[in-house]
């Protein structure tokens, strides 16, 4: 029988020739991720096995982007936790916050992940290097201790759902839109235990920042992972960033799917979840008139440059309304850098924004832009859980970084048609 | 194994940051987690709760992120199991490796009501309300999985392989 791309990753690292849904494998790792969290317990367990040297000092990412720079003592403390640890165990890819990012922005970058490769994170969003072609998913904290000690994870092999993309979005409709419209569809809970995988000529349209952050979000759908086929940005995203050692897998044109969508990215329209789940998704012209208190642009699913390059575009001569808070946070401090160069930054922050450097920060309602109870955030992030980014009586909307930009100057939730654009 | 104890019952899509909000993750510690558990969907459920208590939902419990602060936090709370229509994946695997028990079974979901009295065999698969006195088959554990938990979760268990 066929096997899915997810398939044919998983059984090509467990050395099986074949795999099939529902089986449960032992696989080897290529990268096991941890951060300020979920490291610290993960490190914690470790001390309780019989192991005590991590497998590959190569193949473990520490990334401190939760509560960093360190927001209290708890978080110090956390983070010491793990720097101690990535020293004792000559951890390569241990991350200060002056070279650092929000982990799924980062990987990317540094070229630590690329086709082919097997990927677990004690961080849920570790599912968006399925971009790239890799099999990347979230586990916990027990999940990471046991593959740094042994390389392995195991693994119930997933079924798939196929979406087949076609056409070409409009200007204005990024990834977001297109993964926001998915959920809408299927669910929060439509791809249970279940790969995402992407296929069709419409990637092609897709630039490697919307394929991120399309992945990025197969896990509010509840997948397991998404995936996609890799193609000419693809091998030129990973040469420009170092990742020279990949494997392209291709589905079988037997492979089974449980269930196939066709999707014409043409007819997309710019789209916002509602509160409280990213399911809740309506078209920008069926919004109504909702005041916003304060807009986030950023995160691991819209903190890359082409999300700050759309709100730029958005805000430039513009200014945020009264009474509104914009804050931008880039996701690495590489896409920091190259905003500032590019003269991003400046165009928030004339816009009458604030630029946070790289952190997690709002998006879990860590610090750096909480909510009070009432108060109504629009949001480039991929949650809106009751409670999310503050008071269980605040409310975020997810949206696009362009959605979020015209929000942030009309002070209600819009579209860049709204402002003539 | 068996346990014994009164339902706390919830709907659909019970999200991890409800059952332990993310202003809370800056500990790990067991009990400072089991303080704050439900604290967004349940204000009261820490008052409320007694050692062996069940927690019933629908379906998706447990999507969101990938913290296992969750399945601590209802561990330390003193809940003895989860029954639901379906848990989200990864908050599935981590109740395993931590060695919290819980069980997928809908049509025991329907039946039971908050505040009921319901005893869960694992041996056997079999969920039984006592206040109602009715009973369900549960889907039991692959092999794998039962040989985690036999050894109280995947470190354990992993410690005697190697
Ligand atoms: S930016 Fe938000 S979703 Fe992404 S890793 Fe950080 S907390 Fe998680």
């Amino acid at each position: 029988m066929g096997m899915t791309m997810s398939q044919k990753i998983l059984a090509s690292h467990a050395g099986l020739s074949q795999v099939t849904a529902g089986q449960l494998i032992e696989a080897n790792l290529d990268m096991v991720l941890g951060n300020d969290v979920t490291a610290p317990i993960a490190i914690k367990e470790m001390e309780k096995m019989t192991i005590n040297k991590v497998f590959d000092k190569d193949k473990i990412a520490l990334v401190p982007d939760h509560f960093t720079p360190n927001k209290d003592i708890k978080s110090a403390e956390n983070c010491l936790c793990m720097r101690e640890f990535a020293m004792e165990q000559d951890i390569t890819n241990y991350f200060e916050i002056g070279e650092m990012g929000i982990e799924h922005a980062l990987l990317p970058e540094k070229g630590l992940v690329a086709a082919g490769d097997l990927i677990i994170g004690a961080d849920s969003h570790t599912c968006t290097y399925g971009a790239l072609g890799a099999f990347s998913t979230g586990v916990g904290s027990t999940d990471m201790a046991a593959g740094m000690a042994t390389g392995k994870g195991w693994f119930k092999v997933p079924s798939a759902i196929k979406f087949v993309l076609s056409g070409k979005p409009d200007e204005w409709v990024s990834g977001k839109d297109v993964i926001l419209h998915i959920i809408g569809m299927i669910g929060v809970d439509g791809a249970l235990y279940k790969s995402m995988e992407f296929v069709g000529d419409g990637i092609k349209n897709l630039s490697m920042d919307d394929r991120f952050t399309i992945a990025n979000m197969a896990i509010e759908a509840g997948a397991k992972n998404g995936i996609f086929p890799v193609d000419e940005k693809t091998l030129k995203y990973m040469d420009d960033h170092g990742a020279n050692k990949y494997s392209i897998f291709v589905p079988d044109e037997d492979a089974e799917y449980d269930e196939v969508y066709e999707i014409d990215l043409s007819t997309i329209k710019s789209t916002v979840a509602f509160p409280h789940l990213p399911e809740n998704a309506r078209t920008i012209d069926n919004v109504g008139d909702i005041k916003i208190d304060q807009v986030v642009i950023g995160s691991c699913t819209n903190g890359r440059i082409e999300d700050l390059r759309a709100a730029a575009k958005v805000l430039a001569g513009r200014k945020v309304a009264k009474g509104m808070r914009l804050i931008v946070f880039p996701a690495t401090q590489a896409i920091y850098l190259q905003a500032m160069e590019e003269g991003l930054l400046a165009t928030f922050i004339k816009a009458g924004g604030v630029v946070s450097t790289p952190t997690c920060g709002p998006c879990l309602g860590g610090h750096m832009g909480i909510l009070a109870a009432g108060e109504r955030a629009v949001s480039t992030t991929n949650r809106n859980f009751v409670g999310r980014m503050g008071h269980v009586k605040s409310e975020v909307y997810l949206a696009s970084p362009a959605v979020a930009a015209a929000t942030a100057v009309t002070g209600k939730i819009s579209g860049p048609k709204d402002l003539g654009l | 194994m068996k346990v014994y104890g009164k339902v706390h019952k919830y709907g659909d899509n019970v999200d991890t940051d409800v059952i332990i909000p993310a202003r809370y993750l800056n500990t790990s510690d067991p009990k400072e987690l089991a303080a704050k558990c439900m604290m967004d969907i349940d204000a009261d459920f820490v008052s409320r709760v007694e050692p062996g208590d069940i927690i019933v939902a629908n379906k998706n419990f447990g999507c969101g992120s990938s913290r296992e602060h969750a399945p601590i936090a209802i561990k330390a709370s003193g809940i003895s199991c989860v029954i639901a229509e379906t848990f989200a994946r990864i908050f599935y695997r981590n109740a395993i490796n931590i060695g919290l028990p819980i069980i997928e079974c809908p049509d025991a979901v329907k039946n039971i009501e908050a505040g009921d009295e319901v005893v869960v065999d694992f041996d056997e698969g079999m969920i039984y309300n006592r206040t109602k006195g009715t009973k369900y088959r549960g889907q039991a554990f692959p092999e794998f999985m039962q040989g985690i938990i036999k050894t109280e979760g995947l470190i354990n268990y992993i410690n005697q392989r190697y």
